[in-house]
């Protein structure tokens, strides 16, 4: 029982981690750079849905259709202003860009909202599974991110393969300069990109922060890390990778939370990380390119 | 563009030019006689433990006012200054630094461990007497001009120990701590010290987090579960107690919850449910419900002064030292005219001697490595308040 159900709280956390680790994984694959600010903009998610919820006692729904909204419209702002400037700039300047839009985000709310601890009432009001007399407890909350998860990574692999916006990302990703020859507006697409990713981050907030309720300024960051830890685990730039690098993180973490020591859990997924990338440093399902000269 | 562009950056450079040389003037003004007793403090007035130092804040200006009111200390009056740390260690030096400018004469704080073991440093280089209500932490009172009101860390997990212990309320016992604070790792050495000394209940299962991951406390409260715990002991702040409580209840664990004074504020946290903290017990030295006249008084003071809300035990430990100040400056005849040193000293001769009725304890009295002695209680939380507990 003991085994089942860390293996439950393990995929509940992974596939968290998973959705997150999808908008790290499309900005990458398609843009070639990473979105560190991608876990603030779930936390600026977490703040708009607590604001509406609670202090203006709207409708749960809304105030979700308004934080997909908002953050979807923050990251195409962010994308607009911070990163496409830096188009042709070196990858290195680019990421510490990112870096800097994810403190200032931080900062902002900071200023705005204080760095008080404030409590998230689950958005998610699924009832808990109550399984072998009260032994097995699996919470709402699980199941709904379990489902939407696989929802969202099917969804998004029909709209890469099938649409056309999404062939012209995969063209994008590999090679810019073609796909712009060939007719594709890169600039749209990659807006379109950065657009799904923070609607995409919303959905994580609603998510993470129905489990995890406490809300803070910082609460964007851990998160944020360590799924882009899953998204390069499962090989970053591949869809099917960020669940399955997701979920292997989370189940690690539980489980050597469980059976070994809760203080060593964060050392032991990092030592995993680093053996791995050791092994196969594409990740899981990263892709290996030939360097052409 | 360009140039309207770099006119305006000129522009503010010469702004903050001018303002540094205006500030630095400011600064000058230090040497003026002092007819006053200046006494500073820093404490979190924002961030997650906020509620500590604003409770601080609010009952010592209500002490100063009373103090004040009644003609001084030794005839002359106190002036309280005190500065927002954010419960961080670098901006409490920094702001010790603003009351240093301020002309600090007594240091009344600071309110959270960390920021005050490393003020504490900078007092004891300046020779600057300083009281912490709640520094809780032994490396606090590594200096000898530094003095606790709470009790100390080691003090706290013993004493929770021997109250578990004493009345009964568990066999199995778990312990969820942060492993990266001081704080709560300093009780949990001395509670498992004395529960293995005392074989009165078993400490069944351990569990730790830290301050990135005290997000999902599932393995923690599972394993606690499983070990058949029916005490969980909280040595711990409230943010992160408050995230047990939901979990716990989520997951149907229904254990007495048992902490230290950081669970004080657990009702404060902005849209928590108070009902889940029904039955949390808490070994805090002052209950607000208490009958006597003293602390009567206090709460009626405090209510009135902060809408309502219901002082806790910072707020008792703070109108307290500012108490302890002045009975010690009286002792030692003490007047705002002497130096820093005069006034360190001399307290320090004087607070040991010190035999303190407050409402945080009768008959308080220190011990010249800084600590207090005084008989621990424990609180209850009924109905959204705390009451003192009886079994």
């Amino acid at each position: 029982m003991k085994f089942i159900s860390a293996l439950i709280n393990g995929v509940n956390l992974g596939s968290i981690y998973a959705i997150i680790a999808l908008g790290y994984t499309m900005v990458y694959g398609i843009a070639k750079m990473l979105n560190f600010a991608h876990g603030d903009v779930i936390m600026i998610g977490g703040y708009i849905t607590f604001e509406f919820v609670y202090a203006l006692q709207g409708n749960i729904w809304v105030a979700m259709l308004v934080t997909v909204l908002a953050c979807t419209v923050l990251g195409i702002v962010v994308e607009k202003i911070a990163y496409k400037p830096l188009r042709k700039a070196s990858p290195l300047a680019v990421l510490i860009t990112a870096i800097g839009v994810s403190y200032f985000l931080q900062n902002i709310i900071l200023v705005i909202k204080g760095s008080d601890t404030k409590k998230y009432e689950s958005v998610i009001n699924v009832p808990n599974l109550v399984l072998a007399d009260g032994e097995l407890i699996i919470k709402g909350t699980t199941i709904v991110t379990i489902v939407t998860c696989l929802v969202i990574m099917v969804g998004l692999t029909l709209f890469i393969n099938k649409t056309k916006t999404g062939r012209s990302m995969l063209a994008v990703s590999e090679d810019k300069g073609a796909a712009q020859l060939m007719g594709i507006n890169v600039n749209r697409t990659i807006s379109i990109t950065f657009a799904i990713g923070s609607a995409l981050a919303a959905i994580a907030s609603f998510l993470y922060f129905s489990a995890y309720d406490s809300l803070t300024p910082m609460s964007g960051s851990m998160p944020g890390i360590k799924a882009f830890i899953a998204a390069v685990f499962g090989g970053i730039g591949s869809i099917p990778g960020a669940l399955i690098g997701g979920i292997t993180l989370g189940v690690i973490e539980i489980f050597a939370g469980t059976y070994i020591s809760t203080n060593m859990s964060e050392a032991i997924v990092f030592l995993v990380l680093i053996l791995m990338l050791n092994i196969k440093p594409t990740g899981i399902l990263g892709k290996k390119f030939k360097e052409k000269v | 563009m360009k140039k309207s562009l770099r006119k305006l950056f000129c522009l503010g450079l010469a702004v903050t030019l001018v303002a540094t040389a205006f500030s630095a003037c400011g600064q000058k003004e230090e040497t003026k006689a002092k007819d006053k007793f200046y006494i500073g403090g820093t404490g979190p007035l924002t961030g997650g433990a906020a509620i500590y130092g604003n409770a601080v804040k609010n009952a010592a200006e209500i002490a100063v006012e009373e103090i004040n009111a009644a003609g001084g200390i030794n005839g002359y009056q106190v002036e309280f200054k005190f500065v927002d740390d954010e419960h961080n260690a670098e901006k409490a030096v920094s702001g010790y630094n603003i009351l240093k400018d301020w002309g600090i004469q007594i240091m009344m704080g600071s309110v959270t461990s960390g920021p005050c073991t490393a003020v504490a440093d900078k007092t004891n280089l300046d020779s600057v007497f300083q009281l912490t209500p709640s520094g809780s932490s032994t490396d606090c009172i590594v200096n000898d001009n530094v003095f606790q009101v709470c009790f100390s860390d080691p003090n706290q997990g013993s004493a929770s120990a021997k109250y578990i212990a004493e009345n009964g309320l568990a066999e199995k016992v778990a312990v969820i701590y942060d492993s990266s604070t001081n704080y709560s790792s300093g009780i949990y050495e001395t509670f498992k010290k004395q529960a293995e000394e005392d074989k009165k209940f078993e400490i069944a299962y351990t569990g730790s987090f830290t301050t990135t991951t005290n997000t999902d406390f599932s393995v923690q409260l599972n394993a606690a579960k499983d070990a058949g715990a029916t005490l969980v002991f909280l040595p711990i702040y409230y943010s992160e107690a408050s995230t047990i409580l939901t979990q716990a209840n989520e997951m149907g664990y229904e254990p007495t919850f048992f902490g230290c004074d950081g669970l004080d504020g657990i009702l404060g946290v902005e849209n928590f449910d108070t009902t889940l903290a029904e039955d949390v017990l808490l070994l805090t030295p002052f209950a607000a419900d208490a009958t006597d006249d003293k602390t009567k008084a206090f709460v009626a003071k405090y209510k009135e002064k902060c809408n309502n809300e219901i002082p806790n035990q910072f707020a008792a430990d703070a109108y307290d030292a500012m108490y302890i100040l002045k009975e010690a400056i009286e002792d030692a005849k003490i007047t705002p005219a002497m130096t820093n040193e005069q006034i360190c000293e001399k307290l320090m001769g004087a607070i040991v001697k010190l035999s303190f009725d407050g409402l945080t304890g009768e008959d308080m009295t220190w011990v010249a490595t800084g600590e207090v002695n005084k008989a621990p209680k424990a609180v209850v939380i009924k109905d959204g308040v705390y009451v003192s507990y009886t079994k």
